[in-house]
């Protein structure tokens, strides 16, 4: 039996597809909610470690899994190595109703205004396509403060001087320190640094009909079990479905999105929950797959019109896909200080976010969530003996003995590093796979060591009697904060879609989701990408409106 | 089906189902001495054993083999690293072949300092490699260094990490009690942005 026909598709019920469909359907129209993973509970995974989302020995415990799943990677040398979604060089990010916003940390940044205008702010940076946002941060403004208020976000900005202005306060209160952010706190005031909670999506009291965060161990990289986390799985998508005009289709892989010899989509194709292809027509398609299965999708969606994909005729579908270069140092200290209040991350400091002299972007510097045991048994300074005695005294001597200042340096957006379909490789349903390349500007790397430096010389005034650095490399596989891959712009030769997220070429396909990034700023980027959900959605449901997009 | 190399998952399997077929192989089965791992056999288990106490070694505290590291391999030499089993099957009987040349006894018959020793050569890449297929004794090494700390730290469901020794070890609770038993003390959640002490 042919499934009836919606108004709109959104492919993916993450951050940006979960957002957007709440939208659509709350403005009447009839609404395809379609996504390959499935619900996930706490109860189902517990505090496992080896089965996070954060550390995946043996699979990545909030999907997708091994089986049905596999990409390609380049291998450095020219040629390409199969790898699965545990592997690092998948660059997985998650796949179940709410994806990684279930098993996020939950961290909740704005970015800054000049993360809008950057290349107005620096010029043009040699090897980058650094550009433009074509909207500004006071566009995107009350969209944030939406998402704030939705899905619920705890904060304070009093203590911090850089704090992207805002016309109303955090709807909850911020969370308080835990014994490091204590000792932190007076450390940064110490160095002249402003410090202050991280605003989180978490509820600091009981919001929105679910109850306060109980502060454990286990957070990032896990459900959580009292539903104080917000994701889209326990807010948006809910309200979509209560208005009755949103059905959620699980375990349903989209392959194709039908695009018909006048340049409409006119709907998508994909695997049901038996692997069994299925069609379903609508009016629209919103891509809200991640930024890099959206490119994918864009990429096999071949037509008369688009043999290169949809809306890739000008070649820049799965371009200058971004992440963030971690960077920071860890500390140990004389003392014990671990105090098992979790989730273990709330302070952070704005300074050197485009605050230092002569350098492009930045990064906010946080402290890190609590790093479980066996992630801390690779948690050495270099040339340490990884077994062991020295091991074993490391592990007893140090687990509550040390802190890790950690940030997401802001990387400039590279053409060629990117995503593509493979030409030879399929997955399980026979759909061809992501392959992923390139390296990171050198900027990044250089502003990695600056901000590792400053972290370092934070937990030095803090008391650190040994510190250590990690900083970022040129390779890396972009994973959970992937974007870019599907720029908005106004002009459609250097870009995917115009400022709506709708795409230049075919005006009934919208991407909304971390593909839309013209710049991933130098924060984690959930918040930004809700933010666009609503902007998205807002906007097609004012065009619905008036057109009925016919 | 019958295969001297079934696994104990199969094994179970058949010895439930009751039919004559079942028997003929629970026959086969014993002659060919069915090993009470899944994968690993006995003999490799003893060398496993060794390994994974000097790469986590009982101090004040049990070691690798107490907390059943090698029983957490077996276990996902069955399940989720059925791709690592012939890098084990080789890797243990190339590591057993070259000590034996070197040593002239196995690597669990030697001191543990001497053990310490062999190790080391074999992290650092200066170890014989003649009795060696597709995989470096130094690769070698940190697969087992990396899967034993997985099974020290990782959960007990996955067949390691007995008793959670490892997080008594630490000193973290468990079971982690949810929320500490701090429901009902407030105070400790408000920030206050004019106090250098927040919380607490
Ligand atoms: C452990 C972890 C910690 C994190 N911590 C933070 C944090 O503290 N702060 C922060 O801001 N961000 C954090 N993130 C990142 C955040 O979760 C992502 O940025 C965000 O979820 C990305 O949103 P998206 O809409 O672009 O894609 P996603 O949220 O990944 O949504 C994409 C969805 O589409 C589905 N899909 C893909 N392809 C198909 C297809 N072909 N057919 C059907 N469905 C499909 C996927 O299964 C998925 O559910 C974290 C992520 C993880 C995993
Ligand atoms: S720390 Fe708080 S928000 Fe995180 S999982 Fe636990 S209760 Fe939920």
């Amino acid at each position: 039996m042919a499934n009836k026909h919606v108004n709109a598709v959104v492919i993916g019920a993450g951050a940006g597809g979960g957002v957007v469909a709440k939208e659509l359907a709350t403005a009447g129209l009839s609404v395809l909610l379609i996504e390959r993973g499935r619900w996930h509970t706490f109860d189902e995974h517990g505090d496992d470690e080896l089965t996070s989302q954060r550390t995946f020995p043996l699979k990545c415990g909030y999907g997708p899994d091994n089986e049905h799943n596999w990409r390609m990677a380049s291998d450095g040398k020219g040629g390409w190595i199969k790898v699965f979604p545990n592997d690092w060089a998948y660059g997985n990010n998650a796949a179940c109703v709410g994806s990684g916003t279930v098993s996020y940390g939950a961290m909740a940044w704005r970015f800054q205004p000049a993360d809008f205008h950057l290349k107005t702010k620096y010029g043009a940076v040699p090897g980058s396509t650094l550009d433009d946002w074509p909207l500004t941060y006071d566009e995107l403004e009350p969209f944030y403060e939406k998402a704030e208020y939705e899905l619920g976000v705890s904060g304070d900005p009093t203590n911090d001087p850089f704090v992207p202005p805002r016309k109303n306060p955090y709807p909850m209160p911020a969370f308080s320190f835990n014994s490091e952010g204590i000792i932190l706190e007076k450390a940064a005031k110490r160095l002249g640094l402003h410090p202050f909670p991280i605003p989180m999506l978490r509820n600091s009291v009981p919001y929105n009909g679910r109850p306060a965060c109980i502060r454990m161990r286990t957070c990032v990289g896990f459900a959580c079990p009292v539903n104080a986390k917000a994701g889209t799985q326990n807010t948006v998508i809910p309200v979509a479905l209560k208005t009755g005009n949103c059905e959620l289709r699980i375990n349903c892989m989209v392959s194709e999105i039908i695009v018909d010899d006048k340049g409409k989509a006119r709907g998508i194709k994909y695997f049901d929950a038996d692997n069994k292809l299925q069609e379903q027509t609508s009016d629209l398609v919103v891509v809200s797959a991640s930024a890099s299965e959206t490119a994918r999708l864009l990429l096999n969606s071949k037509s008369s019109l688009f043999p290169k994909g949809a809306g890739n005729n000008n070649g820049w579908v799965g371009r200058n896909i971004q992440d963030h270069a971690y960077t920071g140092a860890y500390g140990l200290f004389a003392d014990k200080l671990y105090d098992d209040v979790g989730p273990g991350a709330c302070i952070a400091v704005n300074d050197f976010n485009h605050r230092m002299p002569d350098i492009i972007g930045g990064g906010v510097l946080c402290n890190e969530f609590i790093r479980m045991p066996y992630q801390f048994s690779s948690i050495r300074p270099s040339g340490s003996r990884m077994w062991g005695k020295d091991h074993k005294d490391f592990q007893k001597l140090n687990f509550k003995r040390h802190i890790a200042v950690h940030g997401p340096v802001q990387e400039m957006p590279v053409f060629d590093k990117m995503v593509e379909v493979d030409p030879v490789v399929k997955d399980f349903w026979g759909i061809p796979v992501v392959r992923i390349s390139g390296f990171r500007h050198d900027n990044d790397i250089k502003v990695g060591r600056l901000l590792a430096d400053k972290a370092e010389e934070w937990l030095k005034e803090a008391g650190a009697v040994q510190t250590w650095k990690s900083v970022p490399g040129k390779g890396s596989t972009p994973s959970q904060h992937q974007s870019g891959t599907c720029r908005m712009g106004n002009d459609p030769k250097t870009s995917v879609t115009n400022r709506y997220g709708q795409l230049h070429e075919i005006d009934n396909i919208f991407v909304a989701d971390g593909s839309l990034h013209v710049n991933n700023g130098g924060y984690n980027p959930a918040l930004t990408i809700l933010a666009l959900g609503y902007w998205v959605g807002g906007h097609i449901a004012e065009m619905w409106k008036g057109t009925h997009m016919k | 089906m019958i295969n001297q190399s079934f696994s104990r998952r199969e094994f179970v399997r058949l010895l439930t189902g009751g039919t004559a077929a079942v028997l003929i192989s629970f026959n086969t089965a014993c002659k060919n001495k069915i090993s009470r791992w899944r994968y690993l056999q006995e003999e490799e288990i003893g060398l496993l054993d060794a390994i994974v106490e000097q790469i986590i070694p009982t101090d004040d505290f049990p070691g690798g083999k107490w907390a059943n590291v090698s029983n957490y391999i077996d276990k996902q030499l069955d399940t989720y690293y059925i791709n690592h089993q012939v890098e084990y099957r080789d890797g243990l009987a190339a590591f057993e072949k070259t000590v034996i040349q070197l040593k002239s006894k196995k690597f669990e018959e030697l001191p543990f300092p001497e053990q310490t020793a062999i190790l080391e050569k074999m992290e650092g890449g200066d170890f014989p490699g003649e009795y060696w297929k597709a995989h470096s004794p130094a690769g070698f090494f940190d697969m087992i260094r990396q899967h034993s700390m997985q099974g020290f730290y990782g959960s007990p469901v996955h067949g390691g990490n007995r008793e959670y020794i490892s997080y008594h070890m630490l000193g973290l609770d468990y079971p982690n009690v949810i929320g500490q038993n701090r429901y009902n003390d407030l105070s400790w959640r408000k920030y206050n942005p004019n106090s250098i002490e927040n919380g607490k």
